[in-house]
């Protein structure tokens, strides 16, 4: 670059200052924190409006003109929008010009034989210790360098005007920490890359003594075939003594390659297994008779249904009839419910909560919410925190002996190993910049007539007053052995 | 009330005493009343300690395979930011010899710990499958470890600010029996960086965890979205004091919004954003 500036006329002047004005641009920590910032903002975004709803479903929400706008800017799909991935993409090349541009001159540093001390610029230090001991320079170099060689492992003598001084250094290559840092950013960008590229998930719902090989994609619902079969030979679920909330279920598989059986392993929720870098994993569960039957059509005992309100404000309680979709007013005004739906296995947050009634409850004042009234657990309705409390007669019975299949997540990502090894890199690469440090000392020592005067400084490139704790303690500990050898 | 609530709700008032002691001393310039606070919010930790290793031997009591480290919901997350808030300042007053932080973190201990006694179920509830996982162990102890780490820069970051007025007024360093605002600033940097490497570690640990249990390591929740908008504020600070001349008042105030970040990360997203459910 020094060249480039020099020559101050040629045709490609101008050009040579347009690229190198770019590069300084790409390389700076300014855009870095920008772009920090920015994919921080961004990212609120899609907190904040719900991804991957159906159109009416937007309409419904935001109406006809936001909808539009959120369609055009891609808010409804956003960390896979074109803009939301240019930043990301930007982002990499910000780093990586940087670390090319840094590397240039930390690669001498990092990796010489024998790295240079400028000792002048070392006498100059305002934190450096100095004393006097008697006896001969000479003498005290092979126990100081064996001293000082205890925690630096990198020594050598230099001779100097009427002495020598011992250079010492330890701790360049911990220089490499925020590049490592850096590179597990590309790395874990890279792996979810491939693994959108390359992978698949999917579902598969297979009950018990079945076998299937046939998949359903998420998002697209597609079908997809797998390169070998899985059989479900059992499937067992327990529960919390008392309860319906269930402790473990797990299934019993059998992979199946060519009608060979390969492999029987037992899975469970959080101990999935793999076949062919297929993940298997258990994440659901059902009868599967309910299964057989049509989703709309109520499969509840009766189209009659008992609900209970609590009052929270008196504690009274009343018992109500209703059929689904016919509204009920609250007693003690506190609103209004509607029935909308029956499910067989209610779901919430990824906890199977059995047959469900799931109604919109709108307040006297306030928005309408969602409310799940599970038949099951007659309490759940509390954990609302409502003023009102709704519970839905529970059938009691418990679950007959039937058959259950297994829902099972099937995902086969390549990325994964990339992304891994950005944790681990990240991770190391962390505790190295920030814990770690290059760390040199050197200790001179000069004859002045009988006495000797010695020197000590010290230098870091990082936690620079941890480093001057260091140094004074070596130089007490010098101080000590020069005395001690003297007595 | 099971015998671990108890004690955590006698821990509550003995770190809000702390808290009290702490700031009286500061303002009223009286050591005795500084050293006792130290005893006190030793007491505090100490009996933070017990209750989460009671409410552990309880749980195993309760029924029969009930028992699990209690890091599983809101109340025992709180009583255990509670214990990190207090380990990392006493860490802090340990190594830095000053009391006056205590009159800033020590009332933190004191709201995450008051905020939990408020939660309306305090009971042992067993866990469902997916939560049975060694991870989310790691997962929460990193994550909170690297929360308190945030929270005690945050205490020292409005310190900072206070200070740095101070000295520009009077044109001293010995005002406000503080550190003085290059120490303050050298400690939220060092409570930065702690915190950094420990929330890394919990995003990633948490990311391991969910994909065993849920099959992908990341899916852009909005707990995730935000402890990785948390991340990148952090990000952003130390790439700050990086480029010359951001020191002090800049990076204080961008350690307070990074904290603001992370209580909306915790408590934000469960009430804002779950979409239509509110339930906790
Ligand atoms: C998500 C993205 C990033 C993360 C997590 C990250 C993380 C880090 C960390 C942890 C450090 C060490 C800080 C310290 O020692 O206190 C660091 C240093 C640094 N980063 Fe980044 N960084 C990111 C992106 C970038 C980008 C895009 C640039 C581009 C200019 C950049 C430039 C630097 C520089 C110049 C340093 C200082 C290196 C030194 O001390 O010699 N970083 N980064």
């Amino acid at each position: 670059m020094q060249d480039r500036k020099d020559e101050s006329t040629g045709p490609n002047n101008w050009l040579a200052d347009y690229i190198d004005a770019w590069w300084r641009f790409l390389a700076s920590v300014k855009l870095s924190v920008v772009l920090l910032l920015c994919l921080a903002a961004l990212s609120i975004i899609g907190t904040v409006v719900p991804q991957n709803l159906t159109g009416q479903e937007y309409v419904r929400i935001y109406g006809l003109f936001w909808t539009q706008m959120i369609v055009v800017l891609d808010l409804d799909n956003m960390y896979q929008s074109w803009w939301f991935r240019a930043l990301l993409l930007l982002l990499v090349v910000n780093i990586v010009i940087c670390s090319v541009d840094r590397l240039q001159t930390s690669w001498k540093t990092i990796f010489v034989r024998h790295p240079k001390f400028d000792l002048a610029a070392f006498r100059k230090r305002q934190r450096r210790t100095e004393f006097d001991v008697d006896g001969s320079a000479a003498a005290l170099q092979q126990p100081f360098e064996r001293l000082v060689g205890k925690s630096f492992r990198y020594r050598k003598v230099e001779p100097t005007d009427g002495g020598y001084a011992i250079t010492a250094e330890k701790g360049r290559w911990t220089r490499l920490g925020v590049y490592a840092v850096h590179l597990s950013v590309i790395l874990m960008l890279l792996g979810g890359l491939i693994g959108s590229r390359f992978g698949f998930e999917g579902f598969v719902a297979i009950p018990e003594g079945d076998t299937a090989d046939t998949i359903q994609l998420h998002g697209s619902g597609q079908r997809l075939k797998l390169p070998f079969a899985i059989r479900c030979d059992a499937f067992a679920v327990e529960f919390y003594e008392g309860t319906r909330r269930p402790k473990v279920y797990r299934s019993q598989l059998t992979i199946i390659e060519d009608g060979r059986e390969v492999l029987q392993q037992e899975i469970e929720v959080n101990h999935p297994l793999y076949h062919q870098r297929i993940g298997i994993f258990q994440s659901s569960y059902g009868r599967a008779d309910d299964r057989a039957r049509p989703a709309v059509a109520p499969a509840a005992p009766s189209t009659e249904v008992a609900l209970t309100f609590r009052s929270e404000a008196s504690g009274m309680v009343y018992t109500r009839t209703a059929a689904i979709g016919q509204p009920i007013d609250i007693p003690e005004n506190l609103g209004r419910l509607v029935l909308e739906r029956y499910e067989a296995e209610a779901d919430f947050r990824g906890m199977d909560l059995g047959p469900a009634y799931i109604a919109t409850l709108t307040p006297v004042e306030g928005a309408p919410q969602a409310v799940i009234l599970p038949m099951d657990y007659p309490k759940f309705d509390a954990m609302r925190r409502g003023e009102v409390v709704i519970t839905v007669e529970g059938r009691g019975a418990e679950p007959q002996q039937e058959r259950y299949y297994t829902g099972l997540q099937i995902t086969y990502d390549p990325g994964v190993v990339v992304v891994y090894a950005g944790f681990v890199m990240m991770i190391v690469g962390c505790w190295v910049a920030f814990f770690m440090s290059h760390q040199r000392v050197v200790v001179e020592v000069t004859q002045r007539g009988k006495q000797c005067r010695v020197m000590v400084v010290g230098s870091a490139n990082k936690n620079k007053s941890g480093m001057q704790d260091t140094t004074a303690r070596m130089a007490d500990r010098l101080a000590d052995l020069a005395n001690g050898r003297e007595a | 009330m099971p015998y671990n609530s108890l004690v955590l709700s006698i821990t509550t008032f003995i770190y809000g005493l702390a808290g009290v002691l702490y700031i009286f001393a500061w303002i009223f310039r009286k050591p005795v009343a500084g050293r006792l606070a130290t005893w006190v919010t030793i007491i505090a930790f100490v009996a933070n300690t017990f209750g989460i290793l009671l409410r552990w031997v309880e749980s195993y009591q309760l029924h029969s395979g009930y028992g699990y480290a209690p890091l599983s919901n809101l109340y025992e997350s709180l009583v255990f930011f509670g214990w990190t808030i207090g380990a990392i300042y006493l860490w802090v007053e340990y190594r830095y010899q000053n009391k006056t932080i205590g009159a800033f973190a020590v009332p933190l201990a004191f709201l995450a710990m008051a905020y939990a006694s408020l939660s309306p179920d305090k009971s042992i509830q067993p866990l469902i499958p997916a939560l049975q996982s060694n991870w989310l162990i790691a997962h929460v102890i990193t994550c909170f470890l690297g929360y308190a780490a945030f929270a005690v820069a945050f205490a020292v970051s409005i310190m900072y600010l206070i200070k740095s007025g101070d000295e520009k007024r009077t044109g001293t360093h010995a005002g406000l029996r503080m550190p003085a605002a290059t120490v303050l600033d050298d400690i939220t940097h060092k409570m930065v960086m702690f915190g950094f490497l420990f929330l890394t570690v919990g995003i990633i640990t948490g990311a391991v965890w969910a994909k065993q249990a849920w099959t992908r390591y990341w899916s852009w929740d909005p707990k995730e979205t935000w402890s990785l908008i948390t991340w990148f504020i952090y990000a952003a600070l130390l790439h700050f004091r990086m480029m010359r001349g951001w020191r002090g008042k800049r990076i204080a105030v961008i350690s307070i919004i990074g904290f603001i970040a992370v209580l909306f990360t915790y408590f934000g997203v469960n009430f804002l954003l779950s979409g239509l459910h509110s339930y906790a």
